[in-house]
């Protein structure tokens, strides 16, 4: 039940929707709805108007661009984005945390442009994102830009987005030849949230030396971070066991834990840890494979 | 400001005033009076209010009524087809896959989305589609054998049952 | 009298007549129940766990558009106090009205009801209204609860302390001084909430005199007798009516404040009246379950003889007393603590406290889990401690079965028991013998793999109503059953129990089939109206429906019998003990040719002009039956479960168990009872707790909090059973329930301790979480592989 009222549109464009958007200093952009209503519901988040981005198709495409780039429209749904070819063939571990959100109903409904806006830290594709390198691009009444994903959140429920803009699409760059990556999560046992979600990302060279690693970790603080640390350890090694283990237990090198009833901060760190080294060894295998 | 929204529900259209702030289950169960669907929790975990919104399994607690404007929703009341059960209201039955029966309709409709998409699960395939679905009273051993019997039957039976056909 | 034929029905796994409504929508549950002009009640409740109610100040809601009316306690004095069914000696009874005038005695005690034309407005209106509170100190824990100086929850009761509970049996010094093994434990059975799918709520309307009041109840009975007494209303003014109500293991056997209120506003305001719980006000405002913390000393030979158990228990009741609370750990625990062994002493003493939580009252099995968890816990601690093989260790302690009926040291007579082939059954199905190459293999894999044994046995049939008075219960333990056969031949059941899942209209089918020679589907079984059924029916709940009120159906369809073969004697001129009634046919013995049908006997019944000499018109019987004793049903449960070694998260790998419920009327529903039992029992054992912080605020407040398994965290179960079947009624029937509960919770935890004990770990308290393992192993040094 939400019991205080407010006014729906659905606007036709994006650019109706900014304008609209401006329009109402109380207003909020909705897409699957899946974080803003249960907060309506709770009577947390009280918008006195509601622009349903709905009826704008093209933020539901998942487009690959002639460079590579997979272009993800912010209503792309979580259950799109796993089963879509293009983003299981190049960017796994997107496709995993999208399949690892909620349950099945929920990521039919919810979105990545919803997750990412409403910054929720135990979200999950907020750790490929960021792994990825992805850059958000949002839309508002002086026209689009581009937010790497490292500048987007800025923390528990905060992002990047300025007062009146839209985010429309995450563009995730190509990825090199030889890069493998995954996501792998230590689910909230009721809310399915992650208590701690990791995701891998690893170039390795032709000999199977690591080039390039990406860790982003989400659920473990404040808001979704790289675990730099264990980036770096991993870098230039051959990626074995030993490497890993090594790599993985840097994983919450720097990272404010949070703590509540699942998990402790120490416990969490420590989750950091192991699913770290999860996720690189699936990254690894899957770069060479 | 109240919307006037068409949504074609268990095959007949229907067109209503509704407020912005009605949810879908409440459109269904307090305008339409289809109240097969029910309302288990607040928090989109429990799953007793599954429909299938464009042949989707969604959480009608979770979507603004305005939302389906243009949809076409199928409840537990649209499932069977000229007095025929649908092949997952059988199985349930003959499985024993319901006790209370208050969780069973959204139960269902999650297995019609997913033996959409997936012909012959393991039983794993089917606990893991069922996660945003609680029932507290069967354990979900039965609740498996009955998806289990329902994909058997939807493969295997020489005509695949209405309800998806309209909804995909 | 006649003997009936060999069973067709009883035994045979029919299905559902309960399904066909359920799986198409059709099903008429309370919040489906909607009126012209109705009106919709909202409940303002207290933040606060403990706190003085200084001022309510109603009117800013009072100008809400839409609203009706605005209540608070002082115009609820009218309605009464709520009701407590169960007085043990000595004890401190709280005043428990619907509507806290005075102060608010824990977070969700109710303050103020909004009634207005929609349920929007009426949250609306109940969010306008501001109560001015003056927080007091709380007291969350039973234990810090008894301490002097701690807050006391019922000023005029002086101190939190509900009651001082002993139970004895033998010469339990001689015990321990004679020990050659002597072993302690605290344990902790921790607070649960039952979270019956199905919100509660309640509808009424009130027309011509007569009120009628739908609610998600177990006890409808019971609300018709106190919403009659409290309201002021002549008890056949008062229809109760549970429509389809969906579960309730324990949270639906109340009389709670909101069917007084909704009743009482129907009745004032002249017009129908709703209230439908929210999931996150359920949490706060329906009963909770378990919450014990006790310490055990258990004394034996080094042979693994039991000798004596000593136990000290302390249960949080919560702020109120609820219905059945007083009762729960003590009649439906102490006795059965003992469980399937032989113990020559006992001395346990239960002390409840009152608190600043939730009322806590029947949760699946109440009493009867925290029994077995006590005693098969400390059945492995002794196994550990004299290296004794904890399958062997049961075994030898077993009840033999030719002891039955066995009377324990706890004073009850238990009816009938085989309790070995239970155990061997589930130790082949579980292949115990096989364990440790598992165990080994887990290892390398560099995991923690345990095995658990849980032996239980179970109290059922609730109750003989002369043990009822004797032990405090303030009502008889029979149950009701009338059967009418129509002229036709149509026949109809009406129990006095009141099902929500268990699916008594087929199980109660199957038995009057029997008796009555015709199918289940020729056969309707009504339930949960008061108008309907006969005078009284006592209810659902602590899996007596069958062995009480599934045998008030045998006798009542019994008596139809008889009739129907003296009729049929009559017409067919033949003697009685020579007419048989089978496949809906009544005929002499070797004639089934010259049979008449069902229906002309009922026929003839009510023509009336050709009956035997004397006999009375009509086909109907109406039973009440109150059981000589209770039954005893048992099992064995083995859990298997893997650890992962470097997150200390559970998964249960392989789940046996071994029941004996007497004889099954449908095995098909039995095992259902089993696998939803199970889970719960899982649940508590690894996932499920109410949490609070030292102000009262429980934190586990909703699902997205409190962990309700889902179907990826229970196991697939192999089930077996053995029949003993029970001497205290003629269908030999136990009860099944709660067993899956009962039996489940200390296999799985258990089999956590077996898979952490090469760490030395020797304890840990539910739910065994993730965190909780880790932080164990990481204390014995093996947190990392």
């Amino acid at each position: 039940m939400i019991t205080h009222p407010f006014t729906y549109q659905t606007p036709a464009t994006i650019d109706e929707a900014v304008q609209a958007l401006g329009r109402s200093r109380e207003a909020k952009v909705i897409a699957g709805g899946h974080s803003l209503l249960p907060l309506m519901k709770l009577g947390l988040a009280q918008p006195e108007t509601l622009i349903d981005l709905r009826r704008i198709a093209a933020l539901r495409d998942i487009r690959r661009e002639p460079d590579g780039t997979i272009s993800i429209g912010a209503l792309a749904t979580h259950r799109a984005i796993a089963d879509d070819p293009a983003v299981r063939a190049g960017l796994a571990a997107l496709a995993e945390a999208a399949a690892a959100v909620g349950d099945p109903q929920v990521r039919t409904r919810g979105t990545i442009g919803g997750s990412l806006a409403h910054a929720d830290p135990a979200a999950d594709e907020p750790a490929p994102t960021l792994a990825f390198d992805a850059t958000i691009r949002a839309v508002g009444p002086k026209g689009r830009r581009d937010i790497p994903a490292p500048e987007f959140s800025k923390g528990t429920f905060e992002t990047a987005l300025g007062p009146g803009e839209i985010l429309a699409e995450i563009r995730f760059p190509a990825q090199p030849a030889r890069t493998g990556s995954a996501y792998v999560k230590f689910p909230h046992p009721a809310s399915r949230f992650a208590v701690v979600g990791v995701a891998a990302v690893v170039t390795a060279k032709p000999d199977g030396t690591i080039e390039r690693a990406a860790i982003g970790v989400a659920g473990a603080a404040a808001k979704p971070q790289r675990a730099t640390e264990a980036e770096k350890a991993i870098t230039g090694t051959k990626g074995d066991a030993k490497a890993v283990v090594a790599a993985a237990a840097k994983a919450a090198n720097g990272m404010t834990t949070l703590a509540d009833l699942v998990a402790s901060s120490e416990y969490r760190a420590h989750l950091v840890t192991v699913y770290a080294r999860r996720a690189l060894e699936r990254a690894i295998e899957r770069a060479r494979a | 400001m109240a919307h006037v929204i068409t949504v074609t529900v268990n095959g007949t259209k229907q067109t209503r005033e509704v407020e912005p702030a009605q949810l879908l289950v409440e459109y269904l169960r307090d305008t339409l009076r289809l109240t097969g669907t029910h309302v288990g929790c607040d928090t989109s975990q429990c799953g007793a209010c599954t429909v299938l919104v464009d042949g989707r399994a969604t959480k009608s607690c979770t979507m603004l009524a305005v939302q389906a404007d243009g949809a076409v929703v199928v409840t537990v009341e649209g499932l069977a087809t000229d007095g025929e059960l649908h092949p997952i209201q059988r199985a349930f039955s003959k499985e024993h896959a319901l006790q209370c029966g208050f969780c069973t309709p959204g139960l269902m409709i999650t297995a019609i989305d997913f033996l959409e998409r997936n012909q012959s699960p393991t039983d794993a395939d089917i606990r893991h589609a069922i996660e945003g679905n609680l029932c507290r009273c069967t354990g979900y051993q039965n609740i498996v054998s009955a998806i289990r019997a329902a994909a058997t039957e939807m493969k295997t039976g020489a005509a695949r049952p209405r309800v998806a056909e309209v909804t995909r | 009298m006649t003997t009936a034929t060999t069973p067709t029905y009883i035994g045979a796994r029919v299905a559902r007549k309960e399904d066909p409504r359920l799986i198409t929508g059709d099903g008429t549950f309370t919040d489906d129940v909607t009126l012209p002009g109705m009106v919709y009640v909202s409940l303002v409740r207290s933040p606060h766990a403990h706190a003085n109610i200084r001022r309510i100040d109603t009117a800013a809601a009072k100008k809400e558009p839409g609203v009706v009316a605005v209540l608070t306690g002082k115009d609820l004095e009218a309605t009464g106090m709520l009701p407590v069914f169960i007085t043990v000696p000595n004890m401190s009874g709280s005043k428990h009205m619907p509507i806290a005038a005075d102060k608010a005695r824990y977070a969700g005690d109710a303050v103020a009801a909004v009634v207005a034309e929609t349920r929007d407005a009426a949250k609306r209106a109940a969010d306008a209204i501001t109560v001015d509170y003056e927080p007091l100190p709380v007291v969350v824990d039973a234990t810090a609860a008894l301490e002097p100086g701690a807050p006391i929850i019922h000023e005029e009761l002086k101190s939190n302390l509900v009651f001082t509970y002993p139970v004895k049996g033998g010469d339990i010094e001689k015990a321990f001084k004679d020990a050659e093994v002597k072993t302690s434990l605290r344990i902790v059975n921790q607070r649960l909430i039952p979270n019956a799918m199905e919100p509660r709520a309640v509808a009424a309307r009130f027309e011509a005199g007569e009120l009628t009041l739908w609610s998600t109840t177990q006890i409808p009975h019971f609300v018709q007798l106190i919403a009659s007494l409290n309201l002021g209303l002549s008890q056949n003014k008062v229809r109760v009516i549970a429509p389809e109500v969906g579960g309730g293991f324990g949270s639906k056997l109340q009389v709670y404040a909101e069917e007084l209120l909704v009743g009482y506003l129907a009745k004032t305001l002249g017009r129908p009246v709703k209230w439908t719980e929210e999931r996150r006000e359920g949490y706060l405002a329906t009963i909770h379950g378990r919450d014990h913390v006790s310490d055990l000393e258990l004394a034996a030979k080094r042979d693994g003889t039991l000798l004596g158990l000593r136990v000290r228990t302390v249960a949080n009741v919560g702020a109120y007393l609820q219905a059945f609370a007083p009762g729960i750990p003590t009649i439906l625990h102490m006795f059965v603590v003992p469980g399937p062994y032989r113990l020559p002493a006992y001395d346990y003493e239960m002390r409840g406290a009152y608190t600043n939580t939730t009322p806590v009252d029947a949760y699946r099995g109440a009493g009867r889990p925290e029994a077995a968890y006590l005693i098969e816990r400390a059945m492995d601690r002794l196994a550990d401690e004299i290296g004794m093989d904890p399958a062997e260790l049961r075994r030898k302690n077993f009840i033999p079965k030719d002891a039955f009926p066995f009377n324990t040291i706890s004073g009850i007579s238990y009816d009938s028991g085989d309790y070995a082939p239970a155990l061997d059954r589930a130790l082949a199905m579980a292949d115990y013998k096989g364990f440790e190459k598992r165990r080994a293999e887990a290892k390398a894999r560099g995991n923690y793999r345990g095995i658990g044994i849980s032996s239980y046995i179970e109290i059922c049939g609730l109750a003989p109503s002369k043990a009822n008075a004797a032990l405090g219960v303030g009502w008889g333990g029979y149950e009701s059953a009338r059967i009418r056969v129509h002229p036709t031949g149509a026949v109809q059941v009406f129990t006095g129990t009141s099902p929500h899942g268990q699916g008594h209209e087929t199980s109660w089918a199957q038995i009057a089939a029997d008796a009555l020679g015709v199918t289940p589907n020729d056969i309707e079984v009504r339930h949960g109206d008061t108008f309907e059924s006969p005078g009284m029916g006592v209810g659902t709940f602590g899996s007596r429906s069958l062995a009480v009120g599934g045998i008030a159906v045998h006798k009542a369809a019994e008596k139809v019998r008889e009739k129907v073969v003296q009729i049929g004697a009559h017409l067919l001129e033949a003697s009685p003990a020579d007419v048989v009634v089978e496949g809906g046919k009544v005929f002499v013995k070797g004639v089934p040719e010259k049979a008449k049908n069902f229906g002309d006997i009922s026929m003839a019944a009510y023509l009336a002009n050709n009956l035997p000499e004397g006999m009375e018109p009509g086909l109907e019987a109406t039973v009440y039956y109150d059981p000589p004793n209770f039954t005893f049903p048992f099992g064995t449960h083995i859990a298997e479960v893997e650890i992962d070694g470097e997150t200390g998260a559970v998964r249960i790998v392989r789940y046996s168990a071994c029941d004996d419920c007497g004889r099954q009327i449908n095995p098909m529903i039995v095992e259902g009872q089993l696998h939803g039992g199970i889970a719960q029992g899982i649940g508590q054992a690894l996932y499920e707790t109410a949490v609070y912080d030292e102000n009262g605020q429980l934190l586990s407040g909703s699902m997205m909090e409190y962990h309700v398994p889902t179907a990826e965290d229970i196991p697939a179960f192999q089930l077996d059973h053995t029949v003993t079947l029970s001497p205290s009624n003629p269908l030999g029937v136990k009860g099944i329930g709660e067993a899956g509960t009962i039996g489940s919770t200390p296999a799985v935890a258990n089999a956590v301790i077996d898979a952490l004990s090469p760490l030395g770990i020797r304890h840990l308290d539910m739910p065994l979480t993730s965190e909780k393992i880790w932080k164990a192993m990481k204390a014995a040094g093996e947190g990392r592989r």
